[in-house]
């Protein structure tokens, strides 16, 4: 396992040698700092704690400050682990985006874009109960049946229905890398990714 | 905006186009692949939109085959076009002529602009 914390930039396309155009997403990832390095005999797992976005001093508890100063790096905005981390680097040390070459897979965790409560048809892909016509009215985006009725007298847990969607933490898996930047710390990434621009991603694979 | 611009200056090629708009008539050089065959297409016709911005627009053109209306979208960075050209400048009042699609014969037809830097030439020459 390696991964890079990373920030989102935007989509574009782009024309690959064959001459076919594919959607991409800019990511601009790393330099990351190692923070801390865990093992099973001093943290009972293996992992490899890394930072990444600049942050102000005055903005960061002490406690955090200190932690970064054992590894002489500046106060940072997000710190992650990575578990079983096959990348060989010291604390104080830092990750680039070189770590991934062009053509590799790799999956990217992000958070969704929040859009508040919606009804079940985008919120879980039902297709609506009613037709437009023969005299039918408000069903068209409607859940249909929750259930039977006297039997079981209840609504299993579980029923799919309206709510909060989106804000949720999502892996997209098995994204192509199309092109790595190492001077400007950008990969460019096949597909879309979860966010919005300027959200927090952690690249892996 | 910055890394856009970036990235395409690293990946696309860089080209020069002739400038056309909506209502001229063009004809697009296109490769095509064909097995490991590369041959050069020709497609000749309006455009009658041009969409997007920067490295990721597109054109639409349209031309009259066989009786039948065909339209075909490039992208305008593509590395497939080999060439633009433009025979004709069109007196169009719209940036979209989807109206084009539901006329036929001589109402389909775009007027042709007469450069007006020309008739300034041909003052001064008179």
């Amino acid at each position: 396992m390696k991964g890079i914390i990373g920030k989102k930039i935007g989509m574009t396309s782009v024309f690959e040698p064959n001459g076919k155009q594919t959607a991409c997403t800019i990511i601009e990832a790393g330099p990351c700092v190692v923070i801390q390095k865990k093992t099973v005999d001093t943290d009972g797992y293996n992992s490899l704690q890394i930072a990444f976005g600049e942050a102000k001093e005055k903005n960061t508890p002490k406690a955090l400050l200190n932690h970064f100063a054992k590894a002489n790096a500046t106060p940072k905005s997000i710190v992650k682990e990575i578990r079983n981390c096959s990348i060989d680097k010291q604390v104080g040390e830092a990750i680039t985006c070189e770590i991934f070459t062009e053509g590799e897979k790799v999956s990217v965790i992000g958070t969704t874009k929040g859009k508040g409560f919606q009804g079940v048809v985008k919120r879980h892909g039902f297709s609506g109960v009613g037709e437009a016509s023969h005299g039918q009215h408000d069903r068209q985006r409607a859940p249909g049946s929750i259930g039977g009725s006297s039997y079981p007298s209840r609504v299993f847990k579980g029923m799919r229905m309206a709510g909060r969607t989106g804000g949720d933490r999502v892996k997209v898996k098995a994204l192509r890398v199309v092109k790595v930047f190492p001077d400007k710390n950008y990969i460019l990434i096949s597909g879309s990714v979860p966010g919005h621009n300027g959200s927090i991603v952690l690249i892996q694979n | 905006m910055d890394a856009l611009v970036f990235v395409h200056e690293q990946l696309t090629g860089k080209k020069e186009f002739p400038k056309f708009k909506a209502g001229d008539n063009v004809t697009v050089n296109y490769k095509i692949v064909e097995g490991n065959k590369e041959r050069i297409q020709s497609f000749k016709g309006d455009v009658i939109k041009r969409q997007g911005r920067n490295f990721t627009q597109t054109f639409t053109v349209r031309k009259i085959s066989d009786g039948v209306g065909v339209e075909r979208v490039f992208p305008l960075y593509s590395p497939n076009i080999e060439s633009i050209t433009v025979h004709k400048t069109g007196r169009v009042r719209r940036a979209k002529l989807y109206y084009l699609r539901s006329r036929s014969g001589k109402s389909a037809r775009i007027k042709e602009k007469k450069q007006i830097i020309e008739k300034k030439a041909k003052a001064v020459q008179a």
